[in-house]
């Protein structure tokens, strides 16, 4: 198994934290995970991204320039992400956000409206979490339960309500997909 | 097996290193090294060692010279403009026979250059950089668990000869995270021996020790007595990593970030049966020239993959002779390599075709090199969108 995920959205959406996550989960899995943020001017004020790799052997660079999946979690990201995704690859798409659909025809595209699930649960901010739910259940390149670990991992002072919350946006993103 | 941890690069080494008894960091902030000072502001009073925000880069190299001559383990980390100005506190290090740790997070070059990892600090790193006949131990990690282990590796060895070392990693290792371990028992600096030659309360009588970089009428002998200690690491301290090369056709020459997209080429070529394998330099200098030489006359060629243009050839060259061809594929000042461009190279050198055995993506403003298999490197000077 090797997964090279592209991340994308506006800064404040919780995107390099999400891939942050999804790295200390591959560890908690046992397999071997990178994370590298997109650092330069776009993190100030426009969009952000991430690279992450969770591979059961080596991780070759963490520079991922052929993403097995891309999540996709706002509308500018749309074009500048969708190219890059291999054939055959999974765009996990935010339609809460995104009102345009790929392109192309060779890609796997599933359509979550994150903000709206998280909207739901109470708070908008855990968009990126139905998200990353998502993703698990599309791909099982890790497992819930290891991103419930992660969670303590990387949130180290996050109340024990907002971890439950977190828990359940995840939840959620995992059962929005049919 | 070590429980492994996600950890940033640049976190890895300034960890690595406290744990490697560095009790003396002095720095000056520059992208992409700043987790190095900001953990070191963080955490190396913890441990009883001293922080020192400098007010120039300069000034913190020669911080480390005085460090360093009290027989501490010091050390410093900057990026490539900022290594540059280091250089003359470097090669005074170097003069005084003074064991520390420089680090080097490169980045696109040369002047301000960018901020994305570049590899276009190999011959400041393995040539000395500064003034004068010298050299300096250069350990290139290609992970973040390297990172996290070297400074070990580069103190054990500068104090063994004397000498200043160096680790040359780049803008990604330092900002990627990545799963890792430390290999090593934290070192407790108390307990390692003293030196003899060492700068400190002198009692009981002993005569007083002095460190100097000037030494008078002796620097002929001086600079001799080093070139044999030069001589001594070139022989027993070279480095490397192999992968696959045993039976392969073509030999991968890389190191750093640029080793891993090429492990990727090497796991797709040989799925595809093509027999390439991989060299990967850990000491850049001393090169690991003999291994080199050997493999050199079983493969049909080899491949060089370097971000910077033209630079870790000259080495392979130098080791591999006439051998058997080599070809480069460079991505300069900033530009990544992609395990299936390296693969492209790899089919070009095989069917000795010329295209391909380059890389100059995008960055060269419509530039064209030709590295061809005798490495006459020429330019075709093709400008993009220039009426002629």
């Amino acid at each position: 198994m090797y997964q090279g995920i592209r991340i994308a959205g506006f800064g404040g959406q919780g995107v390099i934290s999400a891939g942050i996550l999804l790295a200390q989960a591959g560890v908690e899995n046992k397999l071997n995970a990178s994370w590298l943020p997109s650092y330069g001017p776009e993190m100030r004020g426009g969009t952000a991204n991430c690279s992450v790799v969770v591979s059961d052997g080596e991780v070759y660079t963490p520079i991922v320039s052929r993403p097995d999946t891309v999540i996709v979690m706002n509308e500018p990201s749309l074009p500048k992400f969708e190219p890059m995704l291999k054939k055959g690859g999974l765009l996990i798409l935010n339609s809460s956000l995104v009102n345009s659909r790929p392109a192309r025809t060779d890609i796997k595209t599933v359509c979550v409206p994150c903000n709206q699930i998280a909207e739901k649960l109470g708070m908008d901010r855990i968009a990126n979490l139905v998200a990353l739910g998502a993703f698990i259940k599309c791909t099982g390149a890790v497992s819930l339960a290891a991103v419930a670990d992660a969670m303590k991992k990387v949130y180290k002072r996050a109340k024990p309500e907002m971890l439950e919350l977190n828990q359940k946006a995840l939840q959620a993103g995992f059962d929005a997909v049919k | 097996m070590t429980q492994k941890t996600l950890r940033k690069g640049n976190e890895a080494l300034a960890e690595g290193a406290i744990r490697a008894g560095v009790r003396f960091f002095a720095g000056y902030p520059i992208t992409p090294q700043n987790e190095v000072p900001e953990y070191m502001s963080a955490h190396i009073a913890d441990a009883g060692g001293a922080f020192v925000q400098a007010e120039s880069e300069l000034a913190a190299i020669n911080m480390v010279y005085g460090a360093a001559a009290t027989g501490t383990r010091a050390m410093t980390s900057s990026s490539s403009p900022g290594i540059s100005l280091k250089q003359e506190g470097i090669t005074y290090c170097a003069s005084a026979d003074l064991p520390c740790l420089i680090v080097n997070v490169m980045r696109g070059g040369p002047g301000l250059g960018s901020i994305a990892g570049a590899q276009g600090d190999y011959f400041q790193a393995t040539r000395g950089g500064g003034n004068g006949d010298y050299h300096i131990f250069v350990l290139a990690p290609n992970s973040v668990e390297e990172l996290g282990n070297f400074p070990k590796l580069a103190f054990d060895l500068a104090e063994k000869y004397r000498m200043p070392a160096m680790i040359l990693a780049d803008g990604i290792l330092g900002q990627m995270m990545e799963s890792m371990s430390f290999n090593f028992d934290p070192v407790d600096p108390n307990k390692l021996g003293k030196f003899d030659w060492a700068v400190d309360i002198h009692k009981n009588g002993r005569a007083k020790n002095n460190v100097f970089s000037y030494k008078g009428d002796n620097l002929i002998a001086d600079v001799v007595e080093r070139a044999k200690r030069y001589g001594l690491i070139e022989q027993t301290e070279q480095r490397f990593e192999e992968r696959n090369c045993e039976d392969a056709d073509v030999i991968l020459v890389a190191y750093g970030l640029s080793s891993r997209a090429c492990l990727e080429a090497v796991n797709h070529a040989r799925e595809q049966g093509l027999k390439v394998g991989l060299f990967r330099p850990i000491t850049l200098w001393p090169f690991p020239q003999k291994r080199l030489a050997e493999l050199a006359k079983t493969a049909k060629a080899i491949l060089v993959v370097e971000q910077s243009l033209g630079q870790l050839v000259q080495d392979v060259k130098l080791a591999v002779g006439d051998k058997c061809p080599v070809g480069l594929n460079a991505y300069p000042a900033g530009g990544q390599p992609d395990g299936a461009q390296i693969l492209a190279a790899v089919k070009s050198l095989l069917t000795g075709q010329k295209e391909g055995l380059f890389t100059l993506q995008d960055h060269a403003a419509g530039f064209t090199y030709h590295c061809t298999r005798d490495l006459k490197l020429g330019v075709q000077g093709d400008r993009k969108g220039e009426t002629k």
